[in-house]
């Protein structure tokens, strides 16, 4: 059902690292974006780093977010190092 | 104006626009980004740099608004490339006009900072030995600092 579902993007080194641009997992009540990040890390190889010393950026629906944040389904959750543009 | 776009711009034709602005303006500051040769990495041959599309156009704006806010902005341009550059090209364009050359300057360099620390975009550096993704500066975090 894509009524229950939570869009997962990744960007730059953590889209290559995890060969991942996105995933679809499914929405639960409570979820935080840090709880996705707890069960994509638990997958262990290159996933193990979403939990690692490198800090991980966080946006939901495009807007700077935090670990302590809430997904909802539908939401679009990103994942992204610190960004380097300019 | 903003745009996040992999081909070049021209400058000259963003500070006509800019100085096309009314007769209020009396002062346009521009600043551009090339891709130079050494940064991470010694011997830079080019870069590739990535972007959230939606979001970092988004971002872009709020920085423009808030720039807006603390100083007399009568207009911003801000163009940032994304794909494949090659070494001297154009990366970044950021062009601002007030009144007076304190807003000017200020507001230029407030967004260009900030576009540093909080726009999504990333960027890889190309060597003749590999590629390497370029690590957030504490000195650029700092500059960004600087602002609040």
């Amino acid at each position: 059902m894509s009524d229950n579902t939570i869009t997962v993007r990744f960007f730059a080194r953590l889209r290559e690292e995890l060969e991942t641009e996105q995933l679809v997992i499914e929405a639960r009540p409570g979820l935080t974006a840090g709880d996705v990040l707890a069960d994509l890390a638990s997958q262990g190889g290159p996933w193990g780093q979403l939990q690692g010393d490198q800090p991980v950026m966080v946006a939901i629906n495009q807007a700077m977010a935090k670990p302590g944040s809430a997904v909802e389904a539908g939401d679009e959750l990103a994942f992204f190092p610190p960004v380097t543009g300019g | 104006m903003i745009s996040v776009q992999s081909g070049d711009f021209d400058a000259v034709a963003e500070y006509a626009a800019l100085r096309a602005s009314g007769a209020g303006t009396g002062a346009i500051a521009t600043f551009t980004g090339l891709v130079r040769d050494s940064g991470d990495l010694q011997g830079v041959t080019g870069l590739y740099l990535e972007h959230y599309p939606g979001m970092t156009e988004q971002v872009i704006q709020e920085l423009v608004d808030e720039a807006s806010k603390r100083w007399d902005l009568r207009e911003a341009r801000v163009i940032h490339r994304v794909g494949r550059l090659a070494l001297q090209d154009q990366i970044v364009f950021v062009g601002v006009c007030s009144a007076h050359r304190g807003d000017a300057f200020a507001a230029c360099e407030f967004i260009m900072d900030a576009l540093k620390t909080s726009a999504p975009f990333w960027k890889k550096e190309i060597t003749s030995g590999g590629e390497h993704w370029v690590e957030q500066k504490d000195s650029d975090l700092e500059r960004s600092q600087g602002w609040e």
